[in-house]
């Protein structure tokens, strides 16, 4: 009895391996492959440099590449709005497959990075986020990448935990990817916003308080490190206050 | 213009020239930053380079010195200078980068040399002079420079100028800044001598060189609504003989030629090139690979070049709707389009140059190559820039790429190669066979022999 038992279970499992792996066969590695692809379109498109301007574009080709990505997985069906109870879930899901693709995709094209270029940080950025850790919560949730989110020290990191990515993008109307250059022009803090929040009504105006805060004119380069960081200091004493 | 020989540059041997001040090593090496670019000017006895550090370093071809009959060709460090400084950009809280991206030489008009360098935002104007006589015996001071008391004078004496020691001094003379939003990637100086073009990633502006503090736009292509933005200007050049006409290329793979007499503002373009989409090998890195990284007009002015990531192609103004040849450079990357999208290598730039005949054109690779194409014969070949492979007067070795099955000895198989090692400036002499090619932070100056 318990033997049939178990061996019922143990078919019954297998059974469900077969329907899992020819599912899993089903689902197209094209399909796949896709979605990792735009998840390494998405990474890229979030790591942006601390100090100097991103490239634009590199930017344009990538937002590009990620459009029609979309396009297509919005002609294909695959492209569903993800319903709350899912929205957990569904990232996770999605993390995991692109695991096991980045795995066979790079063992399929045979293509290792090569000598010199080799670190572990090449093999799966995305494997890298698995384990999904917000370092702090960014100022701005749904800055583009124009925006420079975060403090200087986490210079290269992931600044939005993966759900946020995710968030950004499904959230939206496919097709939003404009979003991310809308602020290339816009001053990465607005200071007037910033003070004007802060204030109170006794404190004087943005543009005294702003005039106090920064050298008008830009000094001479050796001085551009200790301005910034006097004035990094200031905006943290106004944010927290 | 000295029309080169018949000879094809692809039957020369080439071989690596070079050596520092004890004449003795083989290589000139820039150990301090990488190169960003490189340039001849129109004699082809000066050669530019800068570098990402913000400096710029020129070379002067050895004169024919019947003592030493080698030394014809040779070229040795003429002056070094600091161009450009790390900035700062307040309103954006950003760095604005020191790296010379181009450097252009105006046509030489008296003894001094001018030339324009660019970084992303400020483009210079600079003066290289040579001072080889000093002036002596004056009235009014010492040989020191004291000032000479007056009492003292009791003769008038006129000074007369003694020979020097060779100096070479830069100076800035114009500075022209504060008229880019985005980055600049180019500069042209016009036929005319008087003008030059700047060009970022979505504007074009136009400058009088005498004249710093205004520009005129010629060309904007900054949508009204930044989020509608999906195509960048990535390069533009000023036809060499007709001041009215320049061209622009970008990253969706186009080129437009504009006339400027047609409007102020060249929106629209006279000629627009591009190559149907071969519908068979479309993927989702079609169009980041189909970007042009740069665009050249031949001497002539007949022709143009553009370089996307895997090919240069070769276009005749009158034909608009193809190329008129197509030259892979490095097709065994198509298959791993993927691997260099995720490490960003599908996004390098790299630059094309003509010979002065026009007839052979020549490209960088990875793994220090770089690659000839002779359009006459039809001909190519690869070559590394390397130390190993350039022995004094040795002639370079062609390379080839194994792209699968058994690798053949002397061959590198593609899984091989270093993609850390990228050439993407090189420059051809204007009239000669000799060539430039920088690899990271060393620059190799080879020389073609006839064989």
């Amino acid at each position: 009895m318990f033997t049939r038992g178990l061996k019922r279970k143990c078919v019954g499992h297998e059974e469900d391996m077969e329907g899992a792996l020819a599912g899993l066969k089903t689902v197209s590695s094209y399909s796949l492959q896709r979605q990792s692809l735009l998840d390494m379109s998405l990474v890229k498109l979030q790591l942006c440099h601390m100090l100097v301007e991103p490239n634009l574009c590199r930017s344009v080709l990538i937002a590009n590449t990620v459009r029609q990505i979309q396009e297509e997985m919005t002609q294909d069906g695959t492209w569903r709005s993800v319903t709350p109870q899912e929205a957990g879930r569904a990232p996770l899901d999605r993390l995991v497959s692109t695991e096991i693709l980045c795995r066979s995709a790079w063992e399929q094209e045979g293509a290792r990075p090569a000598p010199g270029l080799g670190d572990g940080h090449v093999q799966g950025p995305v494997s890298d986020l698995c384990p999904v850790t917000s370092a702090q919560a960014p100022r701005h949730p749904q800055s583009g990448i124009w925006e420079l989110d975060g403090p200087r020290e986490d210079r290269g990191g992931f600044h939005k935990s993966l759900d946020q990515i995710f968030e950004t993008l499904e959230t939206k109307n496919p097709g939003c990817m404009e979003e991310l250059f809308s602020d290339v022009d816009s001053p990465y803090y607005d200071l007037d916003t910033v003070l004007t929040g802060m204030v109170g009504g006794a404190r004087p105006g943005p543009c005294e308080g702003l005039e106090g805060l920064a050298p008008a004119t830009p000094g001479p380069s050796s001085s551009c490190k200790s301005d910034l960081g006097e004035l990094d200091h200031v905006v943290e004493i106004l944010v927290e206050t | 213009f000295v029309p080169s020989s018949r000879q094809s540059s692809l039957d020369k041997s080439w071989c690596g020239r070079g050596q520092t001040s004890s004449g003795k090593s083989l290589l000139i090496l820039l150990t301090a930053d990488i190169i960003s670019t490189v340039e001849f000017n129109y004699s082809g006895d000066l050669l530019a380079t800068g570098d990402k550090g913000g400096r710029v370093v020129i070379f002067q071809r050895e004169q024919e010195n019947k003592s030493r009959p080698h030394s014809r060709g040779e070229y040795n460090v003429y002056s070094t200078f600091q161009s450009h400084e790390p900035e700062f950009d307040y309103l954006k809280s950003l760095e604005i980068e020191e790296k010379i991206n181009k450097i252009r030489w105006l046509p030489q008009q008296n003894a001094a040399h001018f030339l324009l360098s660019t970084n992303d935002k400020t483009i210079k104007l600079w003066k290289i002079s040579e001072r080889d006589k000093r002036a002596e015996g004056y009235n009014l001071k010492d040989e020191d420079g004291r000032l000479r008391d007056p009492f003292r004078i009791t003769a008038l004496r006129v000074p007369i100028l003694k020979p020097m020691d060779l100096m070479v001094e830069a100076s800035p003379r114009r500075i022209f800044a504060n008229a880019h939003t985005y980055h600049i990637n180019s500069i042209s100086v016009n036929s005319d001598h008087e003008t030059y073009l700047s060009a970022d990633d979505l504007r074009i502006n136009l400058w009088h060189l005498e004249i710093t503090d205004r520009s005129f736009n010629i060309v904007d292509i900054k949508p009204a609504n930044m989020e509608e933005l999906t195509e960048v200007i990535t390069a533009a050049e000023f036809h060499p003989h007709q001041c009215n006409v320049f061209v622009y290329s970008s990253s969706k793979g186009t080129i437009r030629l504009c006339d400027m007499r047609s409007s102020a503002l060249c929106d629209r373009h006279s000629k627009f090139f591009e190559e149907p989409e071969d519908p068979s090998s479309r993927s989702f890195f079609s169009e980041i690979i189909s970007s042009i990284s740069d665009v050249k007009f031949s001497h002539s002015g007949r022709y143009m070049m553009s370089r996307d990531y895997l090919s240069v192609k070769v276009w005749d103004l009158n034909m608009e709707s193809r190329p008129l040849e197509t030259h892979q450079v490095h097709e065994y990357l198509r298959s791993k389009l993927c691997s260099l999208y995720e490490n960003d290598c599908i996004f390098d730039k790299f630059e094309c140059c003509w010979n002065g005949s026009d007839s052979a054109i020549m490209t960088g690779s990875y793994n220090n190559f770089f690659r000839m194409f002779d359009r006459d014969t039809r001909r190519d070949v690869t070559l590394e820039a390397s130390r190993e492979s350039s022995k004094p007067r040795a002639s370079l070795k062609p390379r080839k790429v194994c792209t699968g099955g058994k690798r053949k000895k002397d061959e590198i198989s593609v899984d091989s190669l270093d993609f850390n090692k990228k050439i993407l400036h090189t420059a051809w002499h204007p009239a000669d066979s000799v060539i430039a090619v920088a690899a990271t932070n060393n620059l190799y100056i080879f020389q073609g022999k006839i064989n």
